[in-house]
């Protein structure tokens, strides 16, 4: 294993420092239990949404706390979920007396301790509602599984639901938000390589170089399928194509393409592969009106990408454009 | 023999050391088929429950069982914190506050942990999940109780057949958790899940065993 790191077991505590270190006037970083908060939270009579995660996705969520988007963000150790004591200590720290609303990607170890975390905050009288993001088309027995994993779409779903909660919506409006976003967003991704938790110090699982892991989650589960290497036309049809059948897309529906990096993809090859899927698109007569393209939610140092569409309406672009000042996101 | 506080107190104590001892272990069996930090998880949390039974001197099995779920829930994380931490919950809430527990209360506080863990987790028998050591391990427990047989006895046959139960996942398809993802390919491996708890109630029976 070859990291920039001291301790294995110090790495999420580490990088905690160096975002405080990096942003003192934007982010307030608590330890035992760990959250970063927005600085200026809580922010009176606005609800708060909080989302956490295990580490080794960021920016997810961490580099997303700031006005317009997250109050607060619990992290996890690598690849696990937080506990429900952090997260009840981020919620009793940012909410502002209008209730807060959790963002939880669909694993059983976020939802069982959120659920707990949700829990304990009701005991105390604080408002909460969670949205579970299930948005990953690879998964395709939701029966037979713990269901849909949440991944690309959890961005764009803090970003418009933190616009929702700063222009003022109340706790059931941003709920209400949160499932349209939800409803309307689906993602698939793939893996050229492993990351290496460290931790485990070794590659979460074995990749020939001729093989690419496709439909990968972002933890490096296995995905739908293990096949060879193919031309970048082929990866962007073969992640696309689950996606639009999917959601159905009619003819001139609007939508935001968000590609995004697993971490380690060289922003060449990222915006190659948007190009690509941008023309796909537009063939099936997709309108696409937004973009985002970047590591946003990423594996550690795995290389791969995925592709996320989000069906937009007016009140959905109007709250994506909404400014929004974040260490990772800023507009 | 009766299981006292300080029983207890010491089998939790073993319990980490096999967490400790299997750590690399749970890791490797979790890289197979999850992601691979179950091992390092488990070994935090029962860090930390030694931790906290060092500071404290809980009075009976009860207050033993609650410190260690507590300590679970607040130190493990992912999936294994809230339904190891919800096992032991209940299982102290199960024991209550009597100052000894015998082979009959010890196999009821065992029938509410793996009540616990179902009504958390939703897993059913062969789903690939702890539930398949630990359902089995709280029949034989039951099953010995019933004749009579104090709390090493019970532990004994709880943990032999936890040990058969957790071997019985191999062949199994996950159908929850994030094993559950690969599908087929989740066959032919053992359940990291079902092996802590197989490895836990050994180190538990070894102790009241030895006393």
């Amino acid at each position: 294993m070859k990291k920039i790191i001291n301790a294995p077991t110090d790495v999420v505590t580490d990088a905690l420092r160096g975002m405080a270190a990096a942003h003192p006037e934007r982010l307030r970083v608590r330890f035992d239990p760990a959250f970063v908060a927005r600085a200026d939270a809580p922010v009176a009579d606005k609800v708060a949404v909080v989302s956490g995660g295990g580490s080794g996705h960021e920016p997810l969520h961490v580099g997303f706390v700031g006005s317009g988007m997250l109050d607060a963000a619990v992290p996890g150790a690598v690849f696990t979920s937080p506990t429900p004591d952090a997260v009840r200590a981020a919620v009793g720290e940012v909410d502002g007396g209008a209730g807060t609303l959790l963002v939880v990607k669909n694993y059983t170890g976020d939802v069982l301790n959120f659920e707990t975390a949700a829990e304990l905050l009701e005991a105390e009288n604080i408002g909460v509602r969670t949205v579970v993001v299930q948005d990953d088309v690879a998964v395709r027995d939701s029966t037979n599984t713990a269901g849909r994993r949440g991944v690309g779409g959890t961005v764009l779903l803090e970003k418009i639901v933190g616009a929702a909660a700063a222009r003022g919506d109340d706790l059931a409006s941003c709920h209400e938000i949160a499932e349209r976003v939800s409803a309307g967003v689906r993602s698939m991704g793939m893996a050229l390589t492993a990351p290496t938790v460290p931790h485990v110090g070794e590659p979460s699982f074995e990749l020939a170089d001729y093989e690419m892991e496709v439909g990968v989650g972002i933890h490096a589960e296995p995905g739908r399928e293990r096949v060879e290497l193919e031309s970048a036309d082929g990866i962007v049809w073969r992640l696309l194509e689950p996606v639009l059948d999917d959601l159905p897309f009619r003819r001139d529906d609007e939508v935001l393409l968000f590609t995004n990096s697993m971490g380690a993809t060289p922003q060449t090859e990222l915006y190659l592969a948007h190009g690509i899927a941008e023309r796909f698109l537009a063939e099936r007569g997709v309108r696409v009106t937004r973009r985002l393209v970047g590591p946003y939610i990423t594996s550690l140092e795995m290389r791969g990408l995925s592709f996320t569409l989000l069906k937009l309406d007016d009140e959905l672009r109007r709250l994506w454009d909404a400014p929004v000042s974040t260490p990772a996101l800023t507009w | 023999m009766p299981c006292t506080a300080r029983d207890a107190a010491a089998a939790v104590r073993r319990g980490a050391d096999a967490m400790a001892e299997h750590r690399d272990e749970l890791v490797e069996l979790d890289r197979a088929i999850g992601d691979g930090d179950h091992g390092e998880n488990m070994d935090r949390g029962f860090r930390a429950v030694v931790a906290q039974l060092d500071l404290a001197d809980p009075p009976t099995p009860g207050a033993v069982l609650k410190l260690v779920a507590t300590s679970l829930i607040s130190s493990v994380g992912g999936a294994s914190g809230p339904l190891f931490g919800t096992a032991f919950l209940r299982a102290a809430s199960s024991a209550g506050e009597v100052e000894e527990l015998d082979g009959a209360t010890l196999a009821a506080s065992l029938r509410a942990a793996v009540e616990g863990v179902v009504s958390r987790g939703k897993a059913e028998p062969e789903d690939k999940t702890m539930i398949d050591a630990l359902l089995p391990a709280v029949r034989a427990a039951e099953e010995r109780a019933t004749s009579g047989a104090d709390p090493a006895e019970v532990l004994a046959a709880a943990a032999e057949a936890a040990t058969t139960g957790a071997r019985s996942t191999v062949p199994l398809i996950a159908r929850k958790g994030r094993a559950s993802y690969l599908g087929d390919r989740s066959a032919g491996h053992l359940d990291p899940g079902a092996r802590s708890v197989a490895l836990l109630l050994a180190a538990f029976a070894d102790v009241t065993g030895v006393e």
